[in-house]
């Protein structure tokens, strides 16, 4: 299939390919920009643990194409924070012990990120309600729920 | 924070916990090296098949294919197995379950790959599955492979198997199969060496039995096949057998070049063994005050195909069928079966929750005809220390059964679902249909003791090194080399703490786990911290005395004191000091001679294996645990939202509340899944469900908070007096959401996961038992009538 030419931002980053048109958002990430903190639990849509903000707006990157990303503007979860320099939500998330395997993590910091940032003193119903879209096997989630509340306190 | 307080005890946090927050930690799927293949695997569609033909010709015509390997690519031994080798690397001649691997490509990328695999032409010809347990296990049933079809059978008898009390209560029951779903499909890394062998970064709970199968199938020596662990996502029991293992190191060995091994998650499902499922038949019976008098079962358990750890789980299975009980006498027999479903091995509980499932609603039907209250039914039979189990074995303290009941049962209930209540907290949540005055509620408890460590006799053991030196800065630094495979669970947080607390020192740095340093054994069966947490203490606790040994010659200190230098010199706060003369050295003085390096070889206490009448000493340890769950139902729609989750557990001595209430908390949450929504459903052998659109886990909106109570006896042949806390809430959460469940709809509930048809009065039931009793209905075992004579 022909490869098409795509230009985009990545984390502030202009980053330029030449994809197959069916290649997803998340394979760009991970093989072409070598971004691997994007995960791949399903790759159809369930689990959460590719989300990635694009144009701010938390998306599965498994569920879309690299193509679509065309002149857009793609957070992962390396673009919030260095690791020297990490953002309330990942602090949060070590401190409360809202990972165990962490295969989740980065989706369920997207996720959460993007939630803080529409409403940044959620109930505990609205957390689980704006959360129930990624999916964790290990935590039980209460370490990330924990995680959500301490980040709401710290982010201004 | 000092080395004391981060040392054990403290919550102190995960060490790798910034670098997976912050996305930077690397994965078995994120790793890649220069010119690397992708690798895919190509599965058998049919449960069971005659291979006529296969042919990869047109498949290695694909430009960008460079390897395609068989059955026949196999140097070494053609089987590999944890228990029993009995599972083909490639099926040959035969396919046993829809899922088996026939032959693995590698290409220049996956989609490549992917192409080759529809262009392998393997010509089946389909034979009629057998997939029923009981009907492979009878007589005549045709032998799936030449092993036969019975896994194993156990038959234990204790006290008087005749026995039986004045009040009887039977029936039969369901365990649907379970998946560990851990969320990073499986993975490796595989580079050909110069020197013939392979060096493989992957991601798996037991590096030296994965080294130990590669090898033999290879035919390589196992000093030429080097494991390294990557990160983990997860594992449950799904990573303990060997899956794409051997097939990344043939396409590699064939290629010359690195392969990335990987599945998706459609392959995870159909990859890696599950929890077996479980058909169960009790009878239990008392005397009219409640006493237990026997306890009479038959388990079934479906292995599947291939043996993987499916001995050993029937031996749980049976060991723990009449539960943390006085029960004087016993007729417990189980029987686990090859067929044409998938394989079945470990899953966190390992054969503990489905019995749990049995005897916990066996229990609360006992009270139920007592008229007793089911919590006083519990704690009046709960086991003591000193008890004799039904193996005969000898409880050993501490086990707070009894304890546990009554913790959970004493906590507050939740409020009432009101008008007033949120939406989501209602049964369907936003969906908003439920109708109030058709919500009923229910309470329900379970309690489970579940054994620690492996089991029969195994001579388990952990090997761990630790080294004390200074750093460039002339600081001292400890370094700690264990196998252990971190999965999620906290041991590189534990093993620092470890090392903190033995060695006074602040920096401890973990060596990536690897087959360069002895075996740790699994991180399975409740082990690690107990066993490698065992190595590496015992390690640096050797490395403290030939310290101290040191500083003793150094200081003059008579022969006597050399041998024996803690009798005269502690370590304390950074510094060593004499007991008597006040002499003071820093670690950083001590240590400036050179570094102090140790290794210990932890064993636990030796256990028996099970004679012919189930009779021994096969349980190294046990710990207890007890759930009480509330649910609300809608009896319309049939949909259950567990409500509130209380849980009481003996945790030995807690290293890190932290991580204890992380392991608590999840284990519930895989207990409740299994009791709600999650089963591989097959139909003639085939998974109908293998995504995680149909396979359905539980989400932020199915768990409540935990309401946790640890009950903290030291165990005394453990280091620091520790137990294994992961898989015991997984095994009472099932039962206890079951039980609530029960309470609520007024419904004799046989089966799990329960299914809103269970619930709701449809026009056309389906028993999900097809005709009680269960077992002995079939050919397995004869009739009903013989299960007394048996």
């Amino acid at each position: 299939m022909d490869e098409v030419q795509i230009r985009l931002r990545v984390n502030g980053l202009e980053r330029r390919g030449r994809v197959e048109p069916r290649l997803t958002l998340a394979d760009f990430l991970r093989e072409h920009c070598h971004l691997t903190g994007t995960h791949l639990g399903c790759e159809h849509g369930v689990c959460g643990a590719c989300t990635v903000l694009l144009d701010g707006a938390a998306v599965r990157a498994c569920l879309v194409l690299a193509v679509q990303a065309e002149g857009r503007e793609v957070t992962t979860i390396e673009g919030l924070g260095t690791p020297e320099n990490l953002s309330p939500v990942q602090v949060a998330f070590q401190e409360n012990h809202g990972l165990q395997c962490g295969f989740c993590t980065p989706g369920f910091v997207v996720s959460v990120t993007a939630l803080l940032r529409d409403n940044p003193d959620p109930t505990d119903e609205e957390i689980r309600a704006g959360l129930s879209g990624n999916i964790c096997r290990c935590t039980g989630y209460q370490g990330i729920f924990k995680a959500v509340r301490a980040a709401a306190g710290n982010t201004p | 924070m000092t080395g004391r307080a981060r040392g054990v005890g403290g919550s102190v946090l995960r060490p790798d916990g910034l670098a997976k927050a912050g996305g930077t930690f690397v994965y078995a799927g994120d790793l890649s090296a220069p010119g690397m293949l992708h690798a895919r695997t190509l599965r058998s569609p049919h449960p069971r098949a005659r291979i006529r033909r296969v042919d990869t010709a047109a498949a290695l015509r694909i430009p960008g294919v460079a390897a395609v390997v068989t059955a026949v690519d196999v140097p070494g031994v053609a089987t590999y197995g944890l228990i029993v080798a009995d599972q083909p690397v490639f099926a040959a001649t035969e396919t046993r379950y829809a899922g088996e691997p026939v032959a693995a490509v590698a290409a220049v990328d996956a989609p490549t790959a992917r192409r080759a695999l529809a262009a392998v032409e393997v010509e089946y010809e389909p034979l009629p599955p057998l997939v029923d347990p009981e009907v492979a296990a009878g007589p005549g049933a045709e032998p799936l492979h030449p092993d036969g079809n019975v896994f194993r059978e156990i038959t234990l008898r204790h006290g008087d198997p005749d026995a039986v009390g004045p009040v009887v209560v039977e029936d039969s029951y369901l365990v649907g199969m379970q998946d560990q779903a851990f969320l990073a499909p499986e993975a490796a890394l595989v580079v050909p060496a110069a020197d013939g062998g392979v060096d493989m970064w992957l991601a798996t709970q037991w590096l030296h039995s994965d080294r130990e199968q590669i090898a033999a199938c290879l035919g390589l020596p196992e000093e030429l096949v080097r494991l390294e662990l990557a990160g983990v996502g997860g594992a449950f029991g799904g990573r303990e057998d060997v899956t794409l293992q051997v097939h990344g190191a043939l396409l590699a060995r064939a290629t010359g070049t690195p392969v990335r091994i990987a599945y998706d998650r459609v392959e995870s499902f159909l990859g890696h063994p599950h929890r077996h499922p479980a058909r169960m038949w009790f009878r239990h019976t008392a005397t009219e005050a409640g006493d237990l008098v026997s306890v009479h079962a038959r388990i079934i358990m479906d292995g599947g195909a291939y043996a993987s750890s499916s001995p050993a789980v029937i031996a749980n299975a049976v060991t723990h069928a009449a539960g943390p009980y006085r029960v004087p006498n016993a007729r417990l027999d189980g029987l686990v079966v090859r067929t044409n479903n998938p394989p079945c091995g470990a899953m966190r509980g390992f054969g503990v929750p489905q019995v749990t499932i049995g005897h916990e609603a066996q229990m609360d039907r006992l009270a139920d005809r007592l008229r007793m209250d089911p919590v006083g039914l519990r704690v009046r039979n709960a086991l003591q220390p000193g008890d004799v189990l039904p193996t005969g074995q000898v409880l050993g303290p501490p086990l707070p059964a009894r304890e546990a009941i009554e913790a959970v049962a004493a906590r507050p209930l939740p409020a009432a679902l009101t008008a007033a209540s949120p939406v989501t907290a209602r049964p369907g949540g936003r969906g908003a249909h439920a109708d109030l005055a058709r919500v009923r509620r229910g309470v329900g408890y379970a309690l489970a003791y579940k054994n620690l460590l492996f089991s029969e006799g195994f001579d388990d053991s952990s090997t761990a090194r630790a080294r004390l030196e200074l750093d460039a800065d002339g600081r001292p630094v400890a370094t700690i080399h264990s196998a252990c495979a971190e999965v999620g669970q906290g041991f590189v947080t534990v093993a620092g703490q470890i090392a903190r607390t033995e060695l006074g020192v602040d920096e401890v740095v973990l060596r990536p786990a690897d087959t360069g340093v002895g075996s740790a054994g699994s991180t399975s069966a409740s082990r690690q911290t107990w066993m490698s947490g065992g190595a590496v203490r015992g390690a640096c606790v050797a490395v403290v005395d030939r310290l101290l040994a040191r500083v003793a010659r150094r200081l003059g200190l008579p022969p006597e004191v050399v041998e024996a230098p803690r009798r005269a010199l502690v370590i304390t706060g950074g510094e060593i000091v004499g007991a008597e003369t006040g002499t003071r050295l820093t670690l950083a003085e001590a240590l400036a001679e050179g570094p102090v390096e140790a290794e210990h070889t932890f064993h636990h206490r030796r256990t028996t294996a099970l004679d012919a009448h189930g009779q021994g000493d096969p349980h190294v340890a046990f710990a207890a645990a007890a759930h009480r769950a509330v649910v609300d139902v809608d009896l319309d729609l049939g949909l259950v939202r567990v409500v509130s989750m209380a849980l009481a557990q003996d945790c030995g001595t807690v290293l890190n509340p932290l991580s204890l209430r992380g392991q608590v908390e999840g284990g519930t949450a895989q207990g409740l899944g299994l009791a709600v929504m999650e089963e591989l459903v097959t139909v003639d052998g085939v998974v109908t469900n293998p995504t995680l659109h149909d396979y359905l886990l539980p989400t932020t909106a199915d768990v409540p908070a935990l309401d946790f109570v640890a009950l903290t006896y030291p165990q005394p042949d453990a280091p620091y007096g520790v137990k294994g806390v992961g898989e015991t809430p997984t095994c009472t959460a099932t039962a206890a959401v079951l039980a609530a469940v029960r309470a609520a709809v007024g419904r004799d509930l046989r089966r799990v996961p329960v299914r809103p048809g269970d619930l709701v009065d449809l026009a056309d039931p389906v028993d999900p038992l097809g005709g009680a009793p269960y077992l002995g209905n079939k050919a397995a075992w004869g009739q009903p009538g013989e299960m007394e004579r048996g």
